[in-house]
């Protein structure tokens, strides 16, 4: 802060921290805090706004928890999202890790670009590709029943597909942390551990996984909160079986009309994820200023 | 136990660049050896192919007379110490010490023993739950020789590890791990382009430059009898005057030089009319006149404590430095002035140019 001060000067410095409270007020606090009271309030016709009905209670929330299928399809959304996020970790470590420590300069940069440049590609259209790829006249299942792997096609989409769609779709939030992460990390530290013995397994948990760990946190919280609050892909790579809780919000919203249910549904669900990475951050010894590095 | 390291006609190339041409050396078992040389002469790529991080292209590395082609640093019997000192920060400094036990699947108990053992023996007793960065620049190189030594090497290679400490702490540095080398009888090569450390500390010293070796030998004979112009120049400060060789006789030279004939030791391999240059150090030149004597105009002079340094100019502008000793500062010419010097024939050495 006062860093800020001595360099911009007093008039300059005080703009852009009104700017940023003004942007924290009108895009974030203003905008839950209208969420909490829809949340608490009835669903009423609009004859009946501001009358004696309308005031504050818990009856939302209590629907969520008394309606078995939308709370099953709520901790299936949690669970599957930790899933997504252990899995783009999976994914992402190796490479991280030969991006960071192996790959030449030349090997680094065509890795870069082959990582970033899909991301160019609207979000939608992306998960779009994996909709044609996957689906079930599609490319995917004519290759393996080419070469002989499977003899009818395999129906995706459902879960399995919006694993995949999901892994792919944040792939970006899991590497670059963990590259920037393991890229700091002194290559001679390595060569000192293979140089007493160590197998390449143990170095990897004894040196570059707890080198690595705020790196590690960063993409797993990321991947988590994206997951959970994706609606794309479930909604396009998903089945009648596999519904996401966001798909759920949706439909209170703008098919139900019943906004207050809704809005109490999504607060539910960011409390619920909120609680999941402080807890993990917590289980990790990792602190939320070092997330934000 | 220790054991002796062969270098057989090892070289390396990183693509046409070429690293190290053609070294042999052998370095006897519980030896302090020391690799002496500018950076870039190529020596730390002959630790690096010693502790297997790099194939030599050619020849070969025998440790204990076991050729170690073939063979990952992890399963050879040497442990390095890195410039760096690569401790973990993340760790205490006990499972520091005890990583390489850790990989090779010892009890926590029994490691933990073995680090505080290896503590009191670097006289850092009690210090096994201190994080390495809660330590001084000092004391992580000994947590950091500690932990070589606890894999029981029977080589120790330390890359340039005292160069980021000050000059007094490198002074006491250099004297424990001399003690240490001693009290723990494991051979030592020892990498370093600091030539007063390479000199106080090692049995014998390799010189290269420009990834070719020029001598190994004791520090002595090193500074004494240098065998090319390169070491001559390098090891220690010295007095370069060029010539030609107009006579030789019972291993002394004549070089006429722009300054007169001077007489130095010559070996066996100088030519009459070949192209020579003496070689003199400033503590050999005493003011006054003698059989070799020297003229020169004194600039400036320096005075270091136990010596002073007198500089001047030959008359051919190349640059004279005399070494007197402070109890001789009375026979010291003053600066201004035109002095001479003299220096015994067996205090300078001649050799052929390059």
């Amino acid at each position: 802060m006062r860093d800020l001060y001595a360099r911009f000067g007093g008039g300059l410095a005080t703009i852009f921290l009104s700017l940023v409270l003004i942007w924290l007020a009108a895009m974030v606090l203003a905008p839950n805090l209208m969420m909490i009271d829809y949340a608490l309030r009835p669903n009423l016709p609009p004859a009946q706004i501001g009358s004696e009905a309308d005031t504050w209670s818990l009856d939302n929330f209590l629907y969520l928890a008394n309606e078995g299928v939308h709370r099953a399809i709520f901790f299936k959304t949690v669970w599957a999202s930790a899933l997504v996020a252990a899995l783009t970790l999976v994914v992402c470590y190796p490479i991280a890790f030969w991006m960071a420590q192996r790959a030449t300069p030349g090997q680094l940069s065509i890795a870069l670009m082959l990582v970033i440049i899909p991301f160019f590609i609207n979000e939608v259209l992306r998960t779009l590709a994996w909709f044609i790829i996957l689906a079930y006249r599609g490319p995917l299942n004519a290759v393996l029943q080419g070469i002989g792997l499977i003899d009818a096609p395999i129906r995706w989409q459902g879960d399995g597909g919006v694993l995949a769609g999901m892994v792919y779709a944040y792939i970006l939030f899991m590497l670059l942390p963990i590259y920037n992460a393991i890229e700091s990390l002194d290559r001679s530290q390595l060569e000192a551990a293979r140089d007493l013995g160590s197998p390449t397994w143990r170095t990897h948990w004894r040196v570059v996984i707890p080198h690595a760990k705020a790196g590690i946190a960063t993409g797993c919280v990321f991947t988590f909160m994206l997951a959970a609050g994706s609606y794309v892909a479930p909604a396009l790579l998903g089945s009648p079986g596999s519904r996401w809780f966001t798909e759920i919000i949706y439909n209170w919203f703008f098919e139900g009309g019943d906004w207050n249910r809704g809005a109490a549904y999504a607060l539910t669900l960011l409390v619920l994820c909120l609680a999941v990475v402080l807890v993990t951050l917590r289980l990790f010894r990792v602190n939320l200023t070092d997330v934000a590095k | 136990m220790s054991h002796s390291v062969e270098l057989d006609g090892i070289g390396m190339s990183f693509g046409s660049t070429r690293a190290v041409s053609d070294v042999s050396f052998t370095v006897g078992a519980g030896e302090f050896f020391s690799i002496l040389g500018p950076s870039g002469c190529g020596k730390t790529t002959i630790l690096r192919m010693i502790a297997g991080f790099l194939e030599p292209t050619e020849g070969r590395v025998l440790i204990g007379g076991r050729d170690m082609r073939g063979l990952g640093p992890n399963q050879r019997p040497t442990a390095m110490i890195f410039q760096s000192l690569a401790l973990f920060p993340l760790m205490p400094v006990w499972e520091n010490i005890a990583f390489g036990l850790e990989a090779r699947g010892m009890g926590k108990a029994e490691r933990r023993k073995r680090a505080d053992d290896l503590l009191r023996l670097i006289a850092l007793e009690g210090y096994g739950d201190r994080m390495p960065g809660e330590l001084s620049g000092g004391q992580r190189q000994r947590v950091a020789i500690a932990r070589a030594l606890a894999v029981e090497p029977d080589v120790l290679l330390l890359d340039e590890p005292l160069s980021a400490l000050d000059l007094k702490l490198r002074q006491h540095m250099r004297a424990e791990l001399r003690s240490l080398q001693k009290r723990t009888g494991v051979t030592f090569i020892y990498i370093t382009h600091d030539q007063s450390e390479a000199l106080a500390m090692s049995d014998r010293v390799a010189v290269m430059s420009a990834g070719l070796l020029q001598q190994v030998a004791t520090p002595r004979q090193l500074y004494d009898n240098p065998a090319t112009p390169f070491v001559a120049s390098f090891v220690g400060e010295t007095n370069a005057i060029k010539g030609r060789v107009s006579a030789i006789g019972d291993g002394v030279a004549r070089v006429d030089t722009a300054l007169g004939p001077l007489h130095g030791r010559a070996d066996g391999t100088l030519a009459i009319g070949q192209a020579a240059t003496l070689y003199v150090r400033p503590e050999a030149l005493v003011p006054g006149v003698g059989a070799n004597t020297l003229r020169a105009r004194v600039s400036r002079m320096d005075f270091e404590g136990a010596f002073a340094l007198v500089h001047g100019q030959f008359s051919d502008g190349a640059a004279l430095t005399a070494a007197v000793p402070s109890t001789r500062l009375a026979d010291a010419p003053a600066p201004g002035t035109d002095a001479s010097f003299f220096f015994a024939p067996e205090h300078a050495v001649v050799l052929a140019d390059a």
